[in-house]
């Protein structure tokens, strides 16, 4: 007993907590906290759908162009040019001057090089410029996939930032930062980020291959401020614990503190609103790219995939080409639904309140 | 750090890692719970079950509720909690009976038992009987009753005060409209104003002072002692034959404690029920109980009237509890705690529980679980000090019979 | 408490200000305005010198594009604003007032009969998902949830217009009414049937994607209550599981639920962008998508400070609703 007190003098806090609780745990076995997240998160099948839903994502959009390009050699610009004939019937009916009725075919055919049917050797067939569908949606799911992330990973760098001095120096340091937050979180985001691209795609001296990592700095502006909110909560939360005011009445320095707690306090819920978050994004990436202010032509894109289809430049894709549209939406909401439960996994994984 | 922090096993000096579960182990027990608890909840979701099924005899008329070898199991995914662990013992009419034990012994699980409030669908009775003698003259057993039919004895034959006043009322209720509730849920032809002038009288009952103001308040605008006050009130409003007071005025400043407590006396007495009184404070039992019942580790280790527990302890627990009330014939300097804890719920050993913490512990205490020893008709204790019986031998005994 | 309500109101314009200021620069900042996209064939044809262009734009106010220039015109826009005056519509030829009060109403109420919808469906099967937490019915309503969140709008029309007025030929395909049949100007109930058979799509697909963030809303916040100590005492009263879900949970439930959806309210003027462009339907996200893509800012600006201010709004909205609808916060 004497020596377990001597070990306990060099122990902090924590360290003692967790002598405790080894005290209690010696006479029975428990599971690791480390896997009870990880069982919690797999105990959940949406989450293991999700997760393969991702993989097979990441696989299709990563590994398949490798494929396509060792096996047949092409990329995402390569032009097939595949004749067929395409009949074009019309009809009309008269009165002949002999009274009786008269239908009247006029049948046209016209050879036709761009939008082939599936067949063997394009999968899904070729789009209205020739390229081949299936790899444009590999290199489609690679550009939706590389801007989430980055535009993610941006977004949470700045959001720890700024969130973390606003939480910690306070005063007015917090007002700036938090108003600033404030404005943002209050610009309406589609609009902004229409002007916004409408502004880069007609300034000419952008090459058209950085619109794409304007577009990402857009997508990172009108979205860190959930991260800031979150960090800076978190600070204060922290500031107000007893343990932190027990830690500052020792005279440890109150900063260590903070850093030491808030990481491992944070990370779960950063984790989790960045795994929502990587969804969103590619939403709005692919509603640019359907207004066609995403990622610019010849390069493909989800969004201006459907784009294709849509209705107001002619039905003749809505209606009979299915495999040129339908593909890409598929493949937006397989991407976004993994994410989402992936992040629902997590959260519920995370926070054990919500344990049954 | 941070991130991997999460899914790095502690390494904690002097503990193996044994003390963890295999992933197979853990699969083993998930499917096993996730079956056995399918298997209750089938049974508790029946529709139509006749009242033969649920009707039963009482031991002793005078009783209104006997609990007979209870065991109320919680099925968790590292293991079968075994929170109440055959628990046998009896209120009778008109009486007070104080269950102590530290936390977590299973009181608190007992009586939610009784009001077939155990947390589902992880929580189940599985063994045992709790029966109870209705005000109609009839004798159920509360454990078989189904659900629709219990409702009419949860809050008018039974009822029950939580120890978190703060929390158990209603935020967006005034008080007045959740106690006229339970009025006119079990009180035939009850009249929103006779609900009222019901729910005033109760007030004025526990004593509460501007009863039309607390009425049309809601629950922040009072203190945490009137809260208590109106759960007492609103408990009693269908005069109750039982009353299940789980650790009443633990969230409770000391003056009012004693108020409460006195307050529940009084209305014990004027509407003749029984109050079934959990806490774990022993100041309190010997102020206010008749019978006395203590738990350790989900089992009665002593129970008896309160002056032969308080007078003459027998097992070495209850012995140690004394012990460590401060009172004021102390004589030593320090106050005295009884050493080590309670074991785990779960894997319990099959030895006496409280072996390892005990000042008198024999061999035979690691080898097998005392029965209970009787010292008079009201008397019992469970240690193998007063006799070499075991439970185990004892329960082949009665089934032989 | 009317001090934490001016506060907020004071909080609210610093907000607005901070977000004109903002808008007001990049839309200053796109190269190519109406004026530019209106002058180009002239200019080209010669009919115009971009001498002419640039006295164009100064009568505008767009000429000047230093810092000092936009600080000036943006001064310039505030103060007629702030008379309630946004401007002249280069692209539609009318006061952006006029053009804003034209077209909200059609797009107001799209949105108002989905908001209603996505409540009457959303609501219960968030309750009934949090009630039987982790069954069959749960895990369905969440992944339908999940999937209303998932699909772009955009894609969603597709599919429908596809099936519904394509293969099937039921519903129409875009617009608002029908080109090719004519009513007499009197026939107000044929009018009216025409139009509300065109809006049934767009309000399906505003439906199907809103209605899965109210049913999780809904659950969490009902599982939350769920697990309370004042349930439990509810169920120990001898209350029916239905009284106790309905009455005591379901009321505590309503107060996250009635300020989040009251502070809807106001976003629902504002329009659906993608879902009235690719449907053809007037309203003002239509109009306001056509003006971004022409350059035309007196619009653009009008269009962008009417979102930021009905989001404040709703803000707002929600503070108040809080204050009536939770008996905690004190009313005085």
């Amino acid at each position: 007993m004497a020596l377990e007190t001597e070990k306990n003098k060099n122990l902090n806090y924590s360290d003692m907590s967790e002598q405790v609780e080894t005290d209690l745990e010696q006479n029975f076995r428990v599971i690791s906290p480390g896997r009870m997240v990880a069982k919690r998160f797999f105990k959940s099948k949406l989450s293991i759908v999700g997760l393969i839903m991702i993989i097979f994502v990441f696989l299709f959009s990563f590994v398949g162009p490798l494929i396509i390009d060792a096996t047949w050699g092409y990329k995402e610009t390569q032009v097939f040019r595949i004749e067929r004939n395409s009949d074009m019937v019309s009809s009309a009916q008269f009165n002949g001057p002999d009274g009786k009725q008269y239908t009247y075919y006029d049948k046209s055919q016209t050879l036709v090089l761009f939008k082939a049917p599936p067949s063997a050797d394009h999968w899904l067939g070729t789009d209205t410029s020739g390229f081949d569908i299936l790899t444009r949606l590999m290199y489609g799911g690679r550009i939706s996939l590389t801007i989430s992330f980055i535009v993610i990973f941006l977004e949470t760098f700045i959001g720890i930032v700024l969130g973390g001095l606003a939480g910690y120096f306070g005063k007015w340091v917090d007002q700036v930062i938090m108003r600033i937050v404030d404005i943002f979180a209050c610009l309406p985001g589609l609009p902004i980020l229409l002007i916004l691209s409408a502004t880069i795609s007609s300034i000419e001296g952008i090459p058209t291959e950085h619109r794409i990592y304007y577009l990402m700095a857009f997508l990172t502006l009108m979205g860190w401020t959930g991260v800031a909110r979150i960090v800076r909560g978190q600070i204060l939360m922290l500031r107000e614990q007893e343990y932190m005011m027990a830690a500052e009445t020792t005279g440890i320095k109150v900063i260590n503190r903070i850093f030491r707690h808030l990481i491992p306090n944070t990370m779960p819920q950063l984790i989790v609103s960045a795994t929502l978050g990587l969804g969103g994004v590619i939403l709005y990436e692919s509603t640019l790219s359907y207004l066609g202010l995403g990622v610019p032509f010849p390069r493909a894109a989800w969004g201006s995939m459907i784009a294709l289809a849509d209705p107001s430049k002619g039905q003749e894709i809505l209606a009979n080409y299915p495999n040129m549209w339908v593909p890409a939406g598929v493949l937006i909401v397989i991407t976004v639904l993994g994410f989402s439960f992936i992040g629902d996994g997590l959260r519920d994984a995370f926070d054990p309140r919500m344990k049954r | 750090m941070g991130l991997f922090d999460i899914f790095k096993r502690k390494k904690i000096e002097g503990v193996d890692d044994t003390m963890y579960l295999t992933l197979r182990e853990e699969r083993r027990i998930s499917k096993e719970n996730n079956r056995i608890i399918r298997e209750f909840e089938r049974a508790k979701n029946r529709k139509n079950v006749s009242e033969e099924e649920y009707l039963t005899q009482m031991r002793d008329p005078s009783n209104v509720v006997e609990f007979d070898n209870l065991h109320t199991y919680f099925f968790t995914d590292v293991g079968t909690v075994k929170s109440v662990n055959g628990v046998s013992f009896d209120i009778p009419q008109g009486k007070i009976v104080g269950v102590v034990g530290e936390s977590g012994c299973g009181k608190s699980v007992t009586s939610l038992s009784l009001m077939q409030l155990v947390q589902g669908p992880t929580g189940q009775i599985v063994e045992g009987s709790i029966r109870y003698q209705a005000s109609d003259g009839k004798c159920y057993d509360i454990t078989k009753m189904p659900r629709d039919r219990m409702l009419k004895i949860r809050g008018k034959e039974i009822a029950m005060i939580f120890q978190e006043p703060m929390t158990s009322l209603n935020p967006v209720f005034k008080i007045g409209q959740q106690m006229d509730e339970v009025i006119l849920l079990h009180e035939e032809g009850a009249t929103p104003e006779s609900a009222r002038a019901r729910s005033i009288e109760m007030l004025n009952l526990v004593g509460i002072a501007g009863v039309e103001k607390v009425y049309s308040s809601y629950p922040h605008e009072l203190s945490g002692g009137m809260r208590q006050r109106v759960m007492i009130a609103m408990a009693l409003v269908c005069n109750p034959r039982l009353i299940i007071a789980d650790e009443p005025t633990t969230a409770l400043d000391v003056t009012i404690q004693a108020q409460i407590l006195e307050l529940l006396r009084d209305v014990k007495n004027k509407i003749n029920g029984s109050i079934m009184f959990i806490t774990h404070d022993l100041g309190v039992i010997a102020e206010m109980a008749d019978y006395v019942v203590v738990m350790y580790a989900g089992r009665i280790i002593e129970k008896g009237t309160v002056r032969e527990i308080f007078h003459d302890p027998k097992h070495p627990y209850t012995v140690g509890l004394m012990k460590s009330k401060p009172g004021r014939h102390m004589t030593e300097d320090r106050l005295y705690s009884i050493r080590g804890q309670v074991p785990n719920p779960i894997n319990m050993p099959n030895h006496c529980y409280f072996y390892n913490r005990c000042d008198k512990a024999m061999e035979i205490c690691s080898k097998d679980y005392p029965c209970m020893m009787e010292f008079s008709p009201t008397h019992q204790a469970a240690c193998f000090l007063y006799g070499q019986n075991s439970l185990e031998e004892n329960l082949a005994k009665e089934e032989g019979r | 408490m009317w001090k934490y309500l001016l506060k907020r109101i004071a909080l609210a314009l610093l907000i607005l200000f901070g977000v004109s200021a903002l808008i007001y620069l990049l839309s200053m900042l796109m190269p190519a305005d109406y004026i530019d996209n209106q002058t180009a064939a002239a200019v080209q044809s010669g009919a115009m010198t971009l001498e002419d262009v640039q006295h164009l734009k100064k009568l505008y106010g767009l000429a000047d594009k230093s810092f000092g220039g936009i600080v000036n015109s943006y001064l310039t826009w505030l103060k007629s604003t702030l008379s309630g005056d946004l401007g002249f519509s280069f692209l539609y030829g009318k006061p952006v007032t006029k053009v804003l009060s034209e077209y909200i109403w059609i797009s107001f109420i799209v949105a108002f009969i989905s908001y209603i919808l996505e409540i009457m469906i959303g609501i219960p099967m968030g309750i009934k998902a949090s009630v039987n937490q982790y069954s069959a019915y749960d895990y369905t309503v969440s992944v339908f949830a999940m999937m209303g969140t998932a699909l772009p709008s955009f894609f969603l029309a597709a599919l429908l217009m596809n099936v519904f007025a394509i293969k099937l030929g039921v519903l129409p395909l875009q617009g608002l009414t029908t080109a090719t049949k004519l009513f007499s100007p009197d026939a107000h109930f044929q009018i009216f049937l025409d139009k509300a058979w065109h809006l049934v799509m767009p309000i399906t697909v505003l439906t199907l994607l809103g209605v899965g963030g109210i049913m999780k809303f809904t659950r969490t916040n009902m599982l939350e209550v769920l697990n309370s100590d004042y349930i439990r005492t509810a169920r120990a009263k001898g209350l029916s599981e239905r009284t106790v879900i309905y009455k005591h949970a379901f009321r505590n439930t309503m107060i996250p639920l009635v300020t989040t959806l009251s502070g809807m309210l106001p976003g629902l003027f504002g329009g659906a962008m993608i879902t009235e462009t690719v449907f053809a339907i007037p309203g003002i996200g239509y109009m306001a998508l056509r003006a971004t893509q022409q350059g035309d800012i007196p619009f653009i600006m009008g269009y962008n400070m009417f979102l930021s201010i009905l989001t404040v709004l709703g803000m707002l909205i929600s503070d108040i609703m809080y204050m009536v609808v939770d008996p905690r916060v004190k009313l005085s």
